[in-house]
């Protein structure tokens, strides 16, 4: 064995251990293996006189393994210089009894989160109760409504994600009519891909990509916005300054998506189909002008509105979402990340759950 | 005019956090005029019982009072009243980000007010040169000031209503100590000019001895000691001895701790 660090002799009734080599942070753990594989049956004596160098962590180590084998046999230390015991002892003063680490339950881990799952909840409902009483005011008395800054929401978060959309859009549009155009072509009946491609889009891709991308792209840089006013405490300065953050922060936002989505859905639909057309002139041989003319016959007016009327709608969900991540976040940036996640993941989910929503009510309404 | 009604009572407050209690019955008073500092060591909730004077906290139990109006059930437009006439210097001066110096300083004035821009604009050039920052530091964002730099801004931005009372919240932390005193005088300064009441959390030891009138001292989520320094010096609370019967105090600050 290893007797650079450690060596015992065992007699009748006693170990002895003698500590020896520098008892230092780099050797630590190798000493600690040493340190395992002394026998604990019999009383312990432990000579520290060979000791050339120590630190913190070497008397730390030893501060374990003497309680250690105390629990079992009687342990004497000897040859320790004053050095040491004075190190001993201000380790000991701040050395706390070693505390269980607390096994984590499976059902109280469970339960806990269903607790902060209902808390989630519970807040998001009062958040929302705070921007109905908001909005409310602002509609009885106009000049609560922050129009610039409301503008300058409309342009980051609208016009500047006219590029994204409309390529996004473009692209959706050309794939759906090049996988649809081969399938169509099977049967001959090649002209409906106008109208695979016009309702599709105008109905659901249109809304959906738009909303999609906005939550990606405005609902987390909301979060992120506020989110980084609350760990400066710039939201407690302007609640100080009566500034109510709702109606300076929030409704701008909120009022801006609901101005800007359904003019960004509108955008989508024309560049969609227009992929579509380009797709299908390719792939089908369909004319520009065929294809106008036919979309003119299979795409009735009313598909192109129940596909703007979910604008707002999604609007208020990605707002408001974003908002209310970035009021969650607490004092520190782990959670601002955390919370910007949370936003996006969120806003998306519930963009497809309300979309799924539309859907049915638009069935069952026979529209 | 000076009368010796208190401005800020805060009359048996108990804060919980889930299970932690913060104050278990605090009580004190700050009159007219006083510069009053909260002092205790780290997480005895000195911060939190200044959140509960400036209202982004409610306490469990107890009430706290300003200028005669009681914080709990107070409507909202008393509570924008009262907002309209203290000042909050935040630890880390909380500017707005967004904003230069300048907007920091003017944003209560343009929401509150209906002062002409020029007005507005002298307004804010005086707060800057009245805080001891140079003018050309108003059209500079937040971000490119140094520390010091940005807790005057703040104090600027504070003053910018007139308040008849501050709240500062460790006003010389992170200054150098020549700032610190600089800032020190420019508090006593303030309150002599402007008839403020100052209200503030400090740790600072040439700042408690020299400027401050009368503390708290906020220990086991009481407090422990309130009065002038004479007066808290009397205790013999733990933390108190701590805090000022130690060689280094008796030593600097011979003169004033030698009743003790």
């Amino acid at each position: 064995m290893n007797r650079e660090f450690i060596d015992y002799i065992i007699t009748n009734d006693t170990v002895k251990v003698v500590s020896k080599g520098k008892w230092t942070l780099q050797y630590v753990s190798k000493i600690e293996k040493l340190l395992e594989k002394i026998p604990t049956d019999k009383q312990i004596i432990w000579d520290m006189s060979k000791i050339e160098d120590f630190d913190t962590a070497g008397i730390l180590l030893y501060i374990k393994y003497f309680d250690k084998f105390k629990k079992n046999v009687s342990v004497t230390t000897v040859g320790y210089s004053e050095k040491q015991q004075k190190m001993y002892k201000l380790l000991r003063e701040h050395t706390l009894e070693s505390i269980d680490v607390k096994k984590v339950n499976f059902l109280e881990e469970l339960g806990k989160n269903v607790i902060d799952l209902l808390k989630d909840i519970k807040d998001f409902i009062n958040f929302l109760g705070h921007i109905f009483y908001a909005m409310f005011n602002s509609i009885f008395n106009f000049s609560n409504i922050r129009i610039k800054e409301m503008v300058y929401h409309i342009h980051h978060s609208g016009f500047n994600a006219l590029l994204i959309i409309g390529l996004t859009s473009f692209l959706v549009g050309m794939v759906i009519a090049y996988q649809g155009s081969v399938q169509l072509a099977k049967f001959g009946a090649d002209m409906f891909i106008v109208d695979t491609v016009g309702i599709s889009i105008v109905r659901e891709l249109g809304p959906m990509i738009t909303a999609i991308v906005i939550a990606g792209r405005s609902g987390s840089a909301y979060t992120a916005e506020i989110g980084a006013m609350k760990i400066t405490e710039e939201i407690s300065a302007m609640r100080t300054m009566g500034f109510d953050p709702y109606n300076f922060l929030v409704l701008p936002r909120i009022f801006a998506l609901i101005i800007a989505l359904p003019l960004l859905i509108f955008f989508s639909d024309i560049m969609g189909i227009l992929g579509g057309m380009i797709a299908a002139s390719m792939q089908l041989n369909i004319s520009i002008s065929q294809f106008i003319d036919r979309l003119y016959e299979v795409l009735e007016l009313k598909h192109y509105i129940l596909g703007l009327i979910k604008g707002p709608v999604f609007a208020f969900i990605i707002a408001s979402i974003g908002c209310f991540r970035g009021f969650q976040v607490s004092d520190n940036t782990e959670s601002l990340g955390l919370q910007t996640t949370a936003s996006v993941v969120n806003a998306i989910f519930l963009v497809i759950a309300f979309d799924a929503l539309f859907s049915i009510i638009y069935t069952e309404l026979g529209l | 005019m000076i009368y010796k009604k208190p401005i800020i009572e805060v009359d048996g407050i108990v804060t919980r956090f889930g299970d932690r209690t913060i104050h278990d019955g605090v009580s004190l008073s700050v009159k007219q005029n006083e510069i009053f500092a909260i002092l205790g060591e780290s997480g005895s909730g000195k911060s939190v019982l200044m959140k509960e004077m400036i209202m982004l906290l409610e306490p469990n139990v107890g009430n706290v009072s300003i200028f005669g109006q009681e914080l709990r059930g107070i409507s909202f437009k008393n509570a924008q009243k009262l907002r309209k006439q203290w000042g909050v210097l935040f630890q880390f001066g909380a500017l707005y980000s967004s904003m230069t110096i300048s907007e920091n300083i003017e944003v209560q004035l343009k929401e509150y007010t209906s002062l002409s821009q020029e007005m507005r604009n002298t307004i804010v050039r005086s707060k800057i040169a009245l805080v001891g920052l140079d003018e050309h530091v108003g059209s500079l964002y937040p971000s490119e000031l140094s520390g010091g730099m940005v807790k005057r801004a703040a104090l600027a931005r504070a003053l910018a209503m007139d308040p008849k009372l501050l709240f500062l919240d460790e006003p010389t932390s992170g200054l150098d100590p020549v700032g610190a005193r600089n800032f020190d005088a420019l508090i006593v300064k303030l309150r002599d000019m402007l008839d403020i009441t100052v209200v503030m959390i400090t740790h600072d030891l040439d700042s408690i001895f020299n400027i401050v009138d009368n503390m708290a001292i906020l220990a086991d989520k009481h407090v422990v000691a309130e009065g002038s320094l004479k007066n808290v010096l009397q205790s013999q609370h733990p933390f108190v001895e701590e805090f000022f019967k130690n060689d280094f105090i008796k030593e600097k600050y011979l003169d004033k701790v030698k009743y003790v």
